[in-house]
């Protein structure tokens, strides 16, 4: 640990919080239809752009169409990606010659990527050509996120709204959040990364003969406007196998800390769109506190722990930080802060390797995720994630109190709870069933690269990380050929894992969007009464107290036996395995 | 329902055109004409021909060469490698350098073969250097020098292993150390804004430059 490195994770927290209010408030009149700087440029074409959808913009809908409309521009998106990866080798921008894909790792591939997740089954440049990158892969990358971002407004909406069960229309969310919000970013995001040595060409690679005679292709690709969006979407699928430690992702520590905070920045400043919307910005530094405190825990356990170095290492002599699968100019700093972002947002994206973290460093990224993707989250679904932690929170202090639970002065209901506790649910079951499946059957510990506690993490990640929608991996565990590595899971072993993954995704994106949206559709309809003296507040650090202690309690009850499995007991001994 | 699926279909086509085809195209041009040479991955050439690039690591060890003239190889028919002494040496890398397969090693923090695979390349290291750098402990060997790399072509090492490998590069050159470390100083990168990443050291870079300053 150095000055340094404690230093960086402090201009990170402070920067976020400087830009969390002014983005905020910007994407809450954008999405309530407001003038901003943006109109005069987009506006036109914006209003092209629904005379083309045939949608009418001011046609707006209740909970079960906007579910409907998310539903469907999924399936039609996961069609279209599904087709292009499996007709590869007749598309354009295919320097390498690439095949087109197996079925089963496209099936995951294609849900990964439609769930915002992007889980790696897959090897990038080994197997995927410019074109399906870009107009495949990287698509996804903007209408997922979009798609996220259009079913928390939608979600916020109904909290705060005042004049019955609209929640607004997908299809003007949706394309507004591409227009106004993530286009712009990333033109802007692209060039600030090939200024550091980020790559984007079409050119096939180039040749070259190494200064001690070996031959190597040197593999390029149009990387920076995907790695823009990969990060600003939360998404986390990596041109390169490697993702954002390869130099041509990543190339400097100033090009690591703006994907950093490209990661965070949309779902840090929904915090404030939220307060915005309800007419009450304490309310969304509430939230944005919450998810910081917890965000910070998270860095100063992962950094600790990293700087005291791996039992390996020291069995073999050596002492210092846990160096092993970091790049020197990331160093444990950079590295450690990195694993925290990507963990707590749903990105996925590493700039190193998560299988090879001390066993109470990876207990960090596991903690992360089985919080629920709530700590800032992915964009969209961190905040609507959080505000159904929020109502349990509002329900156990009304317990507490012994008056009804009210949120911005909406009465909380049976209903409303019990969707509540299946969109909180939905995740960690579908994790916890995937690997107990994936480690009862002969195919599932095919996957399995290493032996003793790791193996045990590596399953238990891999399911976590898709059912989270996450996409950041023990990236032993394999689901793919590669041909002569260890690990090599064999046809059936990766068919398995392919589609018990796929439905780990599809569970842990939708389950959750459709229970938050009827959450959403049930307040909607609901009064406003006015504030009493018996009022739970939500708005004060008390509230930002029990909200956490929700979180944390709610992930311990679900996960603490398996984690004590896996990366406790690495990181309780000095053995090896 | 059928309004919606007809606007779902049209929407991603119109938007993967915008988006999949459009954007990147855009900024593939833009990127071409504003960094030209950072967006084709900072290549070097030396005499005209592409040696590599100044983003990416290369190894810097070469095949042994047996009795009978031939390459040495090992039971799985690769060649053995060896130091090559002349020059700085890379982190070890779990793809051979190949920055077309990147890939890291996913040892665990546990794993005995990390263990064995740290104490080797620790062993490695201080026959290499030791000879050459009488105040170097084992225990001191640089952790960057023994751990491989998140991306497999990693081009920077530490400060420290520079410093210890001057000692080697100096006397195989014969080159005076105040220049070695000169150059090492010349070739660092320090941390971006006094506190993004860790300071490094350019290996190929510096060993380019040793190739110059030794030819002069």
């Amino acid at each position: 640990m150095n000055v340094a490195g404690w230093a960086q994770i402090a201009v990170f927290v402070a920067l976020l919080t400087a830009c969390a209010a002014p983005l905020g408030h910007y994407m809450a009149k954008v999405f309530s239809g407001e003038r901003v700087f943006m109109t005069r440029l987009v506006g036109p074409f914006e209003r092209g752009v629904y005379r083309v959808l045939r949608t009418d913009p001011n046609r707006e809908s209740d909970w079960k169409g906007y579910a409907r409309a998310v539903l469907l521009f999924s399936l039609a998106g996961w069609i279209l990606l599904y087709v292009i990866l499996r007709t590869q080798s007749i598309h354009p921008f295919n320097p390498a010659g690439f095949h087109a894909g197996p079925w089963d790792l496209s099936f995951n591939t294609t849900t990964s990527f439609v769930t915002n997740t992007n889980w790696q089954f897959y090897g990038g440049e080994t197997t995927l050509s410019n074109f399906s990158q870009m107009a495949g892969l990287a698509v996804q990358n903007f209408l997922s996120a979009a798609t996220g971002i259009a079913v928390c407004i939608a979600v916020i909406r109904g909290f705060v709204s005042r004049s019955g069960s609209s929640l607004g229309n997908f299809w003007v969310d949706m394309v507004r959040s591409v227009l106004y919000l993530l286009l712009p970013i990333a033109v802007i995001g692209t060039l600030v990364l090939v200024s550091q040595g980020v790559v984007q060409s079409l050119s096939a690679g180039t040749s070259f003969t190494s200064l001690e005679g070996v031959k190597h292709i040197l593999t390029v690709g149009p990387v920076a406007s995907q790695e823009v969006i990969k990060m600003l979407g939360t998404n986390g699928g990596g041109f390169f196998n490697v993702n954002s430690a390869m130099p041509f992702e990543n190339a400097t520590g100033f090009s690591n800390f703006v994907e950093m905070f490209l990661i965070l920045v949309i779902p840090a400043a929904l915090t404030a769109t939220f307060g915005s919307m309800a007419g009450n910005r304490r309310q969304g530094w509430m939230l944005f506190s919450a998810m910081a405190i917890m965000f910070i825990g998270a860095v100063v356990v992962v950094y600790a722990a990293e700087a005291h170095g791996s039992p390996a290492q020291h069995l073999a002599g050596i002492g210092g930080g846990n160096l092993e699968g970091k790049e020197q100019r990331f160093g444990i700093g950079s590295s450690s802060l990195f694993t925290a972002v990507t963990t707590v947002a749903s990105c996925g994206a590493v700039n190193s390797a998560f299988d090879s973290l001390t066993g109470i460093g990876g207990v960090v990224p596991m903690a992360n995720l089985m919080t629920g993707e709530v700590i800032f989250g992915g964009v969209g679904s961190g905040l609507y994630g959080m505000l159904l932690f929020v109502i349990m929170a509002v329900f156990i202090g009304g317990l507490m109190v012994g008056r009804t639970p009210e949120l911005l002065g909406k009465k909380i209901g049976a209903r409303e709870i019990k969707l509540t506790v299946i969109g909180t649910l939905a995740v960690p079951l579908a994790v916890l069933m995937a690997t107990a499946v994936s480690l009862a059957t002969r195919y599932g510990r095919l996957s399995i690269f290493q032996s003793g506690p790791q193996g045990f993490s590596e399953t238990l990640y891999a399911y976590l990380s898709q059912a989270s929608n996450n996409g950041s991996a023990f990236a032993g565990f394999t689901g793919f050929v590669q041909p002569n590595a260890p690990g090599n899971a064999g046809s059936f072993g990766i068919t398995f894992a392919d589609l018990l993954g796929s439905a780990a995704l599809l569970i842990g994106r939708f389950m959750p969007i459709i229970a938050v949206l009827a959450v959403a559709g049930a307040l909607a309809n609901k009064r406003v009464a006015p504030a009493g003296p018996g009022t739970l507040r939500t708005a004060t650090p008390t509230f930002t107290v029990l909200l956490i202690a929700t979180v944390l309690l709610v992930a311990l009850l679900n996960f603490v036996p398996a984690l004590l499995l896996g990366p406790v007991v690495q990181g309780l001994t000095n053995q090896v395995f | 329902m059928r309004r919606d699926l007809l606007t779902a279909a049209i929407s991603v086509v119109v938007l993967t055109v915008l988006l999949g085809l459009l954007y990147p195209l855009a900024m593939t041009g833009a990127s071409q004409v504003i960094f030209p040479s950072k967006a084709d991955g900072s290549k070097v050439t030396l005499d005209g021909k592409a040696i590599g690039s100044s983003l990416i690591g290369q190894d810097f060890r070469k095949p042994v060469i047996g009795r009978d003239g031939r390459p040495e190889t090992d039971a799985d028919g690769n060649p053995v490698l060896a130091a090559d002494p002349k020059y700085f040496q890379s982190r070890p890398s779990a793809d051979s350098y190949n920055p077309s397969a990147t890939a890291f090693s996913n040892l665990g923090p546990n794993s005995k073969a990390l263990r064995d695979q740290i104490a080797a390349n620790a062993d490695a290291y201080m026959r290499l250097e030791g000879p050459y750098d009488s105040a170097l402990r084992r225990d001191a060997v640089p952790n960057d020098a023994v751990q491989t790399s998140a991306s497999g072509v990693d081009p920077e090492i530490s400060i420290d292993n520079a410093d210890i490998q001057a000692h080697r590069v100096a006397a195989v050159r014969q080159l005076p150390l105040t220049r070695v470390n000169a150059l090492v100083d010349q070739y660092t990168d320090g941390r971006d804004l006094g506190v993004m990443g860790d300071p490094g050291v350019n290996v190929l870079e510096l060993n380019l430059a040793l190739d110059r300053e030794s030819a002069r």
